[in-house]
């Protein structure tokens, strides 16, 4: 059943990515390709792999994107020129767009936690469900014909199997500079719920109505260049030194 | 957006099909001509040609019956459920003046009416999605009703020939009238500012503009050649003028030899001609209400 779960889900499964910290090494990048092309469906495969036009599908991309304020292109001044790694997969969204245009019932929200998943051996590949995503979540593969998308690693976070802390999305657990967190964000009391409060997180393209379940924490504001460098450089800077060197610099500064 | 062929041969020639069944169905041509039985049969023909179409372009078109199942929520399902049950009345008012000469009311009417809500649900599978601004307008569905009727009044009009004052003129009118609600149509969708921008894309607004830095690979990828097509945009005025002078200008023309000189085969001539530079229009429109649209992930790109 493509329709919306009616009443909304009160367990919301989701991330929360930090864009103060990530590096942009795209280990996630990496880590839930290997998980998901062996993991739930159909595998994530790649065009021309050792050719000159490679591609392939994935469910998580890193861009990185250049954000200068006024004046900030030079740099020292205005301060806030930076470049943010920005990791993006399916959002979750509450009121997925995905969803509803899907016409034979291969994508869904499920009730109890609110993943968005497709039901491959019902997809039959028209893609309209990646036109309806403003972010990009959805990828069809072209070997199996059907929309790949981000499963919140649906058989990891359940999996008794695995030691307990494994049991979060393969991104979440790579993730070299913890800039990942998984958590239910319908949880008022959840540590991720607690960090988009703390941290003012954001909905992305809020103006899209999709009400998305992951969130993104901002990069937290930069002192400007001139403001953290020293007056007197440090090679310059004998203030504080003791013993011999206190000595010296006397003794030297005598001369 | 990628311009897929399927599916502009798809909505080009079934909007063809179900606006001939419209003229079929309210009775405008005689059952017991030779010439309706065919018009039956090229509106039936149009349709399914589409319909077939529109299973190309499918990754897994063998499970294609499993988009009937969604008609509560998604528009492409509603669109297959109304294309096939509109097939019922359409295919007995075909054997009823194929085989009787006779043109039913009441099943004319479910035809007439099964059309036009197949072509609205084909024309809201692109309406619906808020993720292309062009699109996402109550001017798109009127925009595609209106090419499907001058469709159909102009293909009527040829398997009349002559002596076809009634559907020559209708079929200029709704040529005249489509132009206008294309013209609405593209005038909002060049000056439109997008709803979405990098900068509420990325959520980045905060601290100032927000530009690409780096891509996520080196090369392209489902997305950007599925939602980022950037060929017909290099040549979008003069395919505006191509579309303009074959879906409009020529029709018009043959419409109006056909009317000056009455009956006859040049009469004739003149309007299969405005038939063909018709469905040649509309497919270079078709390729343009794609190859235009800019999809909201492109924010990302």
């Amino acid at each position: 059943m493509t329709s919306l779960p009616q009443n909304r889900t009160a367990k919301k499964l989701g991330l929360v990515i930090d864009l103060d910290v990530c590096v942009g090494c795209h280990a996630c990048v990496i880590s839930c390709k290997e998980w998901n092309t062996g993991g739930y469906g159909s595998a994530l495969s790649d065009q021309h792999p050792y050719g000159e036009d490679v591609s392939g599908t994935f469910l998580n991309r890193i861009h990185s994107f250049e954000v200068a304020p006024e004046g900030g292109q030079i740099i020292g001044e205005a301060g806030d020129a930076r470049v943010v790694h920005f990791p993006k997969s399916c959002l979750h969204c509450e009121d997925a767009p995905c969803v509803t245009v899907c016409p034979t019932g291969a994508s869904y929200k499920r009730t109890e936690d609110g993943i968005v998943l497709v039901d491959e051996d019902k997809c039959i590949g028209c893609g309209l469900c990646a036109w309806a995503c403003a972010y990009g979540a959805r990828e069809m593969d072209l070997a199996a014909g059907v929309m790949k998308k981000c499963t919140l690693c649906v058989d990891r976070v359940y999996n008794e199997t695995l030691k307990q802390e494994d049991r979060v999305p393969s991104c979440v657990r790579t993730c070299p500079v913890n800039a990942r967190h998984f958590g239910d964000l319908g949880d008022p009391n959840s540590d991720v719920a607690i960090m988009v409060v703390e941290r003012g997180g954001f909905d992305l393209m809020p103006e899209q109505e999709t009400r998305p379940t992951n969130k993104y924490l901002p990069p937290r504001p930069r002192k400007s260049l001139s403001e953290s460098m020293p007056i007197i450089p440090l090679a310059e800077n004998t203030e504080g030194a003791r013993g011999f060197f206190a000595w010296l610099d006397k003794t030297l500064d005598r001369i | 957006m990628h311009p897929a062929y399927s599916i502009i041969v798809f909505t080009t020639l079934s909007g063809l099909g179900y606006g001939l069944a419209v003229v079929l169905g309210l009775g405008f041509l005689d059952p017991s001509l030779l010439m309706t039985k065919l018009a039956y049969l090229t509106s039936l023909a149009l349709i399914s040609i589409g319909l077939a179409a529109s299973l190309l372009h499918l990754g897994n078109p063998q499970r294609a019956w499993r988009a009937l199942s969604q008609w509560r929520s998604s528009w492409l399902s509603r669109e297959g459920v109304m294309a096939i049950a509109t097939f019922v009345p359409l295919t007995l008012s075909a054997a009823l003046a194929i085989f009787a000469d006779r043109h039913d009311v009441i099943l004319g009417f479910i035809t007439v009416l099964g059309a036009l809500v197949t072509v609205y649900c084909t024309s809201m599978i692109y309406a619906s999605l808020k993720t292309v601004d062009s699109w996402h307008t109550k001017l798109t569905p009127l925009c595609f009703l209106l090419f499907s009727l001058a469709g159909g009044f102009l293909f009527a009009s040829a398997f009349v020939g002559g002596n076809a004052l009634v559907e020559e003129l209708l079929a200029l009118l709704f040529v005249l009238l489509a132009l206008v609600a294309k013209l609405v149509w593209r005038n909002r969708a060049t000056t439109l500012l997008p709803i979405s921008t990098p900068e509420t894309a990325t959520g980045l607004g905060f601290i100032g503009k927000v530009r690409l830095f780096e891509r996520p690979h080196a090369l392209d990828n489902y997305l950007t050649r599925e939602m980022g097509f950037r060929v017909a945009r290099k040549h979008t005025a003069k395919l505006w003028v191509i579309a303009f002078v074959f879906g409009v200008a020529l029709p018009i023309l043959a419409l109006l030899l056909a009317m000056t000189i009455g009956e006859g085969l040049t009469a004739q001539i003149a309007l299969v001609f405005s038939v063909i530079a018709y469905v040649l229009g509309i497919l270079v429109e078709r390729w343009l209400f794609f190859a235009e649209a800019k999809h909201a992930v492109m924010n990302y790109y």
